[in-house]
């Protein structure tokens, strides 16, 4: 049920990398969590970000979560119409993007999970 | 049910069935129906049961008819709450207060030590006696109509009788939690199940869906209607949480009456007030106040609500600063955020 073509974290988010660009969002598993979202609070275009790091805030109606980039580098673009519409985050997950980070470091990828691992960790 | 659980107090608990949103959004428009059984109740009885509720608890429970329903404290001896209740009148010498779940055992202890001595009086915790469900929207009466012979038209707000749903044998009162119309229904807990389902049943052409305590939670926000642990609890009087309505200021005698009526004439320091969010941030539970850069206050209660579409919330502030549209700032995880006190309460459902 996750897309084999994107890769994900133990903290339930989402990634896919093309080349240099990461685009980063939350998973059906996350979003089932949290309930309907209400509040999206995403960084500035050009904010370095550590692997690890929060890169914003996602809100519930009953509840309040971070964000963590699954990996380093600058953002390069944000999600702001996600943002004004952060409903879509539960009706469409793995579509809905919200920064994408130019990729620095390549390595710090290898830990991230395939679908197959993600789908064994959320069962 | 596909229903998303939690446990509180050893029960386990439906938080959400379908999502808050859409639960929310069915109360308000269709109906929802709550298994509240989590919910307590204890029972006064005896020839000085009057007597012995009028003590612990600050409504006047002497206006009270039998089968009449009224909203009360559980009052310390400074006027703050052990608890908010129900006072069901059963019979003369025969009272039920339906309290907080996470209370009950508090509650009971409380009320044992208070009543003790004030003549012939007993107080039972008859919780385990009693699974409860709450139907609530505006197709509440038609649909449960069809599963009873008592005639719901006649029961008034805060009122109940005694009949059967669906076959089995319970108390219906016309009360809630959500801000719209609907029954609260006790039924003995074997036979709750066939009630809940026949509930389910009857108003699935009407849209009525099983709701959760999400819903539950957002729906009492809306309406204002405070709750135990968030909004009071034992550091907050009864007139700071602006509930002086259900003070009897004509009673000559109960736990924390001196102090309520000294905070009624003299201004209590603190109040509880509504606000809304001026900008886009959520305020919730336990963020600190702010009003002209000084901290001030706490927010109490505060969400995103659904059918408002409204960040809005509840918030003890100096009482110089309760009037509607004085700004405040709430400290949203390290920023400052604006809002407005606003009167409550925040929706109130047309008749």
């Amino acid at each position: 049920m996750y897309p084999s073509d994107l890769k994900y974290t133990k903290e339930h988010e989402w990634i896919r990398i093309e080349g240099e660009q990461a685009h980063v969002g939350i998973t059906d598993y996350a979003q089932k969590q949290l309930g309907d979202v209400v509040y999206l609070e995403l960084p500035d275009v050009g904010r370095m970000v550590k692997k690890g790091d929060v890169f914003g805030t996602i809100e519930s109606v009953k509840a309040v979560s971070e964000l963590y980039s699954p990996v380093s580098g600058e953002v390069t673009e944000v999600n702001t119409r996600l943002a004004e519409k952060p409903e879509a985050v539960n009706t469409d997950p793995h579509g809905s993007w919200m920064i994408v980070v130019k990729v620095g470091d390549s390595g710090e990828t290898s830990d991230l999970l395939d679908a197959t691992q993600y789908g064994e960790l959320t069962k | 049910m596909g229903a998303r659980m939690v446990s509180f107090g050893g029960w386990d608990m439906p938080v959400e069935y379908s999502g808050i949103v859409d639960e929310h959004l069915a109360v308000r428009s269709r109906a929802g129906l709550f298994d509240v059984s989590h919910m307590g109740e204890i029972e006064i009885a005896g020839a000085d049961a009057l007597k012995a509720v009028q003590h612990i608890t600050s409504n006047d429970a002497g206006k009270l008819a039998i089968h009449q329903i009224q909203y009360s404290a559980l009052t310390t001896p400074q006027g703050t709450f052990v608890d908010d209740v129900l006072t069901y009148k059963l019979a003369d010498e025969h009272f039920m207060l339906v309290v907080n779940a996470s209370n009950i055992m508090k509650d009971f202890n409380w009320i044992s030590e208070q009543i003790t001595g004030l003549g012939d009086v007993a107080a039972v915790n008859t919780s385990s006696r009693y699974a409860l469900m709450a139907l609530q929207g505006p197709a509440a009466r038609d649909v449960l109509q069809t599963l009873t012979g008592v005639d719901l038209a006649e029961i008034k707000y805060y009122w109940f009788t005694t009949g059967e749903v669906a076959n089995v044998r319970c108390t219906i009162s016309r009360t809630g939690y959500t801000g719209e119309d609907g029954f609260e229904v006790f039924s003995p807990p074997g036979s709750a199940e066939r009630v809940w389902d026949a509930i389910l049943q009857a108003g699935r052409s009407a849209g009525v869906v099983p709701a959760g305590l999400g819903a539950r939670d957002t729906l009492r926000l809306e309406a204002s209607m405070r709750l135990y642990g968030n909004d009071m609890d034992e550091t907050t009087t009864v007139v700071e949480a602006d509930l002086g309505w259900i003070v009897g200021w004509k009673k000559t005698e109960f736990l924390g009456l001196d102090v309520l009526q000294k905070q009624k004439a003299e201004g209590a320091p603190r109040k509880l007030v509504g606000f809304e969010m001026m900008e886009r941030a959520i305020a919730r539970h336990g963020y600190d106040v702010y009003i002209d850069d000084v901290k001030s206050g706490v927010v109490t209660s505060g969400t995103q609500t659904p059918f408002l579409k409204k960040a809005i919330g509840m918030a003890y502030v100096p009482v110089d600063s309760t009037k509607p549209d004085t700004e405040i700032q709430v400290d949203v995880r390290g920023r400052r955020a604006r809002g407005r006190v606003v009167p409550m309460p925040f929706y109130k459902r047309a008749k």
